[in-house]
């Protein structure tokens, strides 16, 4: 990574840090893992798997609250608040500040869901004190998550690149919740006929696919993750963010900083 | 070389849903500004000077006509290490404080790493932020945003300065104190393209100004010709409490203050008034051409043409 690019992902880690509302939703995470301690307490037999359930499930809500939330304004507030003006008057390539901030969020949303792993091994260390058998696969599931976080950071890039924050927002999530039924999707695909088929196919494989990252069940009931799913999602969420971010590079490459 | 060169600079924007109507931000720009020229940008609000500085920056892209700067295209980032830009009404990070963000453009301007704390504590001394450098921005005055707005232009040690509107947001101590820097950067030999509306502080700095109006360039000049034209007038002062006849019957401006009287009259009255003043023993205290001003010329510039439909930013 050059260091202009370090210098921006960096500066763009401290704002997300120094930002309370943050903090807010990293206490939020927290608070929803005591609940599923709660959850887990009154689930007799079964705690282990609502608390790995509720907790990683929540730990992929409010990461994916914080990509949004965080992602669609990384460009645009730059633009709105005019302090994008004093970076690229200095020798500051275009694709280097994009490239810089996506990072910069990524870096973010690792160190956020570390905390609240830290929280979801906590809780599970309370309700079931131990955490073999379950960790490898916990830390695999979480994994996965940070991968959707990835994809997630490149959408609302993209969309924010063209669009405003509201309507960046709007699309970012409602590409996460299509995502998370593409299995369901490209399900349909296979069973239509003609065009519609065709588009249906188009459609499913176009959005991201967030249920082949999504192995939170599966973790919950002890069951073990494939050793080429890790693979072939790995290189699934890199490639996929790679062509979002760079959309984004290509169309703010072309805009007039008004 | 020259500092800066556009030739033929244009700027349309396309506006409206379907993008089909347009707004000519910019007329056809041809001007040039010498290495280590103090030059003025002059125009009301809204004439195209922030859109001239945002082209030159590559922050907006031209419609038409190109630009150089220091002799290499403007998206060379060779050139963008060799200038500074100050914003408009300046915004900065405001989660961080003056000394974290000099540090922050050090690094992306380059500053060597050995170089930077020491470069970032003699600019914030520069611009009297000394006592400042650990507060975060969001706790600066405007006055003080705009301090660290200049500390940052010149913090890597550029050769071309650009300011757009550097005065604004200070009290008359911080506008005198930017002035002096302004005159600083020139007698180190960097090249100063500023923008105001401000004419005095044209007047008191700059060596050349441009006149900007609705998008189009209305004149420039150096600014000591321009001042120096006169108009065929002469301005005596003399000691006095009313205005002598005969000098009331050429017809000028005539003003009493106290014991002094002032009279504006034309040049070809001079020697006459003169003798009148000498008949009725008055003291004569000076006898100046009248110049032209600034204001004046500026004032001329703006006048109406055929051409201002349709022009904004």
């Amino acid at each position: 990574m050059n260091s202009r690019i370090a210098h921006i992902a960096f500066n763009t880690f401290r704002e997300a840090v120094r930002d309370r509302v943050l903090y807010n939703l990293i206490a939020f995470a927290l608070l929803l893992s005591g609940a599923a301690i709660l959850v887990g307490q009154i689930s007799i037999g079964i705690e282990r798997l609502v608390v790995v359930n509720l907790g990683l499930t929540a730990v992929t809500l409010f990461g994916v609250v914080i990509a949004i939330f965080i992602g669609i304004g990384l460009v645009s507030k730059e633009i709105e608040k005019r302090t994008l003006f004093t970076v690229l008057s200095r020798p500051v390539q275009r694709w280097e500040f994009v490239v810089g901030k996506f990072f910069g969020l990524t870096g973010t949303l690792v160190v956020n869901t570390l905390f609240m792993a830290i929280g979801v091994f906590l809780a599970l260390l309370y309700v079931v004190h131990r955490l073999e058998p379950a960790a490898v696969g916990i830390l695999t599931a979480l994994y996965f998550i940070v991968l959707q976080f990835l994809i997630v950071c490149s959408l609302a890039l993209l969309f924010s690149s063209f669009s405003s924050p509201m309507l960046a927002a709007v699309f970012t999530f409602a590409l996460f919740v299509i995502g998370n039924l593409s299995e369901d999707l490209r399900g349909f695909a296979a069973v239509v006929k003609g065009i519609g088929g065709l588009i249906a196919t188009a459609v499913a494989y176009l959005v991201p696919n967030f249920s082949a990252l999504n192995v939170i069940s599966q973790v919950a009931h002890g069951e073990a993750v494939a050793g080429r799913l890790i693979v072939y999602n790995s290189l699934y969420a890199l490639l996929y963010s790679a062509m979002a971010v760079s959309g984004a590079v290509l169309i703010f490459q072309r805009r007039n900083l008004k | 070389m020259v500092a800066i060169e556009t030739t033929n600079l244009e700027k349309v924007y396309a506006i409206g849903f379907w993008r089909k109507k347009t707004r000519t931000a910019l007329r056809p720009l041809n001007l040039t500004v010498e290495i280590g020229e103090v030059f003025g940008f002059l125009g009301p609000n809204g004439a195209g000077k922030t859109t001239t500085l945002k082209l030159l920056m590559g922050l907006v892209f031209p419609t038409a006509g190109t630009a150089r700067i220091l002799g290499m295209e403007i998206d060379d980032p060779v050139v963008k290490a060799q200038i500074g830009f100050l914003p408009e009404q300046p915004y900065f990070y405001d989660y961080l404080t003056a000394k974290e963000l000099l540090e922050y453009y050090a690094q992306l301007s380059g500053v060597p790493p050995k170089e930077r704390s020491g470069r970032v504590e003699k600019m914030l001394g520069r611009v009297g932020l000394r006592d400042a450098g650990r507060v975060q921005l969001r706790k600066f005055s405007k006055g003080m945003l705009q301090r660290v707005g200049l500390a940052q232009a010149i913090l890597h040690d550029p050769k071309l300065v650009f300011l757009d509107e550097p005065m604004s947001g200070l009290d008359p101590t911080g506008r005198r104190e930017v002035r002096e820097l302004i005159q600083q950067l020139q007698h180190e030999g960097r090249t100063v393209f500023f923008s105001t509306h401000i004419l005095s502080d044209a007047e008191a700095l700059c060596d050349r100004v441009a006149v900007i109006h609705q998008g189009e360039l209305r004149g420039v000049g150096a600014v000591a010709d321009l001042t120096s034209q006169v108009h065929g007038k002469v301005e005596i002062i003399f000691a006095g409490r009313t205005v002598p006849s005969g000098l009331a019957s050429f017809g000028g401006q005539t003003h009493v203050s106290g014991d002094v009287v002032s009279a504006v009259l034309s040049e070809e009255h001079q020697d006459t008034a003169l003798e009148i003043l000498r008949r009725e023993r008055c003291r004569l205290i000076s006898l100046t051409p009248v110049r032209r001003s600034l204001e004046e010329y500026y004032v001329q510039k703006l006048q109406p043409t055929d051409v201002g439909k349709g022009v904004g930013a």
